[in-house]
């Protein structure tokens, strides 16, 4: 193809990209450069300008400002036809009246290319259903649509694969199913995945890095990993995963750690893991750190006492407890049923302690309820 | 005896009406096209006189193909300016989609007749039409657009546009814009888009409609006589004039069914091409 666009390949930038509509703003001045062959997550929940944004990427929104390029192509006014960026969506959008074969070659055919028909064999044998290619879309399950979807995308062996919540219309079964085939696919062809997700454990399973999106902004960005252990916000902190966040102050330091008081309990936690621009701070624990144990049982690390057991769910693997504290709040706690120890039960009066690397510290100013208002189940169109 | 179900009791009314309005009457008519005069008594007998058939196409061949070419051009005409207005009310449409619907069906609130009486005004002397073409030197001083072919195909584009547009719109309405994005996102620009997908997708409107209007265009003969000239006579004034003035019945009834056999093949030829078949 002579267009200068469709050769551009390397990293995906993105600056200070912004889009309104009228007086609303879907995205908000957001930077990010996703790296060449990366498995890349949008995360965040409905309307917080994840789609807009993979639209923008895609050319089928025209940013109000900022730039988008590829490599060293600005490719910010160019057309979706002359990008070498192809779409995932989220409902497949499959021509209904051509067969899965051509479906496929769409593509190829555009763009001239000579040896349609063993590209196209080749993507189906990559999707597994090559004896599908004489059929209509219509014929096909949601799960087949979705991968011929993505095979018709893959064909053409873009710079950039997006992926616009595309298990979204699958039955959780399938969609696990699909998270893992992605992953691989994505190691096996190479290209570089950015997939727009609500659900944060399909980000988590399949990125590398996830950038988690809140009201048009980036919140943080980083591994999997890094955002569950080292939560900067406490919407990143609720919307991935559950979090305690519990109120205090910071006293002092003792070495590499902080020194926290906690309603006149003292607990402590790694400095590089604090995020609080003062003496005000919210101690965030996971619920499946905290360990439970009875008064007289001895505990180490950091200790909260005066804890009584308001409410057990035994869910098999492990037992969910809501303890309550003295000082009124009600922390999660999940217990892996492993260690022989009887379960707590209901009015028992208990000790929560963990260990001190395991605490992540936010401003504490902050809304600690952030992010978990939105049910990321509901209400899949989004903006 | 045995229950007779529902759907077949809910038939009857409709069966009941086709034989007596419109099999009874074929019928009539069939036997009618062979007849000839029985002597000066301006009744007529059944002889099974089928050259009858071939007088009267031979005799108004030149209506017939007149017929047929002003259908066609009056149902390409519609089409072309019927698909870009389907195609913006399904998709520009917004919340005015239906606002836009009624005014496609609102000259369907005044009569046929008039509304073709109405172009006569339009194309007359008088109207606006004609002294701005000359004004603006299209036509001769001399030229005149009323009684004309010109006249007729306008009439019967105008009058049909509404049979073309509604079948459009309905088709057109149901192609997700998500297909057309994808169709970009593939390497296609609007034309290509527009060619490939949109275009095939929306055949069973193209189709519907060609036919909608093409039919009763054919036959059409409202048109011809308000608007046209006696060059200009399609065969549903020959028909028109065999029955109701020159009372002619068997002519009239062998041009009606050669008129009915040609349409059925055209069409049948038309939809095998077009493959409507294949679409969902």
């Amino acid at each position: 193809m002579s267009d200068v666009a469709s050769s551009a390949r390397g990293d995906l930038k993105l600056s200070h990209l912004t889009k309104s509509y009228g007086d609303f703003t879907a995205v908000n001045d957001l930077s990010l450069t996703i790296p060449k062959g990366s498995f890349f997550a949008l995360l965040g929940p409905s309307g917080c300008g994840k789609t807009t944004t993979l639209r923008m990427i895609a050319g089928l929104e025209e940013p109000t400002q900022g730039t988008i390029s590829l490599g060293a192509t600005d490719i910010t006014d160019t057309k979706p036809y002359q990008r070498p960026i192809n779409t995932v969506f989220q409902n497949y959008a499959l021509f209904p009246h051509l067969t899965i074969f051509e479906n496929i070659a769409f593509g190829l055919r555009r763009r001239g290319i000579k040896d349609v028909e063993d590209a196209v064999i080749k993507a189906l044998d990559l999707v597994e259903l090559a004896h599908l290619a004489q059929r209509k879309p219509t014929q096909l399950s949601g799960g087949q649509q979705q991968r011929i979807a993505l095979a018709r995308a893959i064909v053409n062996r873009p710079a950039l694969l997006l992926l616009d919540e595309p298990l979204g219309a699958l039955d959780l079964k399938l969609r696990r199913q699909m998270q893992i085939e992605l992953k691989w696919i994505q190691k096996e062809v190479g290209i570089t995945f950015v997939h727009v997700t609500h659900d944060q454990e399909e980000a988590m399973t399949m990125a590398d890095t996830i950038a988690v999106m809140n009201e048009g902004q980036i919140e943080q960005m980083g591994s999997p990993a890094d955002l569950y252990d080292n939560p900067e916000t406490a919407f990143v902190a609720n919307f991935l995963g559950q979090s305690n966040l519990i109120k205090g102050t910071v006293t002092g330091n003792d070495g590499n750690n902080q020194v926290v008081d906690v309603f006149g309990q003292k607990i402590s936690l790694q400095k590089n893991r604090s995020h609080a621009v003062d003496n005000s701070i919210y101690a965030g624990i996971r619920p499946e750190k905290f360990r439970i144990s009875r008064l007289e049982t001895a505990t180490s690390g950091n200790v909260l006492t005066g804890g009584k057991v308001e409410d057990v769910s035994y869910i098999g693997v492990s037992t969910q407890y809501q303890v309550l504290m003295p000082w009124g709040q009600e922390l999660m706690v999940f217990e892996q049923n492993d260690d022989g120890v009887a379960p707590f039960s209901v009015g028992e009066d208990v000790n929560i302690s963990w260990e001190p690397i395991f605490t992540f510290g936010l401003r504490g100013d902050e809304d600690a309820e952030a992010g978990t208002e939105v049910n990321p189940e509901e209400d899949l169109d989004e903006e | 005896m045995r229950k007779i179900s529902t759907p077949y009791l809910l038939l009857i009314p409709g069966m009941g009406f086709l034989f007596t309005f419109f099999l009874i009457p074929i019928f009539n008519l069939a036997q009618t096209s062979t007849q000839t005069a029985a002597g000066d008594t301006g009744l007529y007998e059944q002889t099974l006189r089928f050259q009858n058939y071939i007088d009267a196409f031979v005799e108004n061949k030149e209506q017939f193909g007149r017929s047929f070419l002003y259908a066609s051009i009056a149902t390409v005409l519609a089409l072309l300016i019927a698909y870009p207005l389907a195609y913006a009310i399904a998709f520009k449409g917004g919340k005015y989609k239906n606002v836009m619907l009624v005014l496609v069906v609102a000259p369907f609130f005044t009569s046929f007749l008039l509304r073709t009486v109405a172009w006569k005004q339009i194309l007359g002397e008088e109207g606006f039409v004609v002294p701005t073409l000359r004004t603006l030197n299209i036509i001769a001083e001399s030229t005149t657009l009323t009684s004309s072919a010109f006249a007729v195909v306008a009439g019967m584009t105008y009058n049909f546009l509404p049979f073309m547009t509604l079948p459009l719109y309905a088709s057109i309405d149901r192609i997700d814009p998500r297909t057309l994005e994808a169709s970009g996102d593939l390497y296609a620009n609007g034309f290509t888009t527009f060619r490939k997908v949109t275009l095939p997708l929306s055949m069973p409107g193209v189709v519907a409609g060609t036919l909608l209007t093409f039919i009763p265009a054919a036959g059409d003969y409202v048109n011809a006589a308000i608007l046209g000239s006696p060059t200009t006579k399609m065969i549903g004034n020959v028909i028109e004039s065999r029955y109701f003035k020159i009372v002619d019945y068997p002519t009239a009834a062998a041009l009606s069914f050669t008129l009915m056999a040609a349409i059925l093949i055209l069409v049948t030829v038309y939809v095998r091409k077009a493959g409507t078949e294949e679409l969902v």
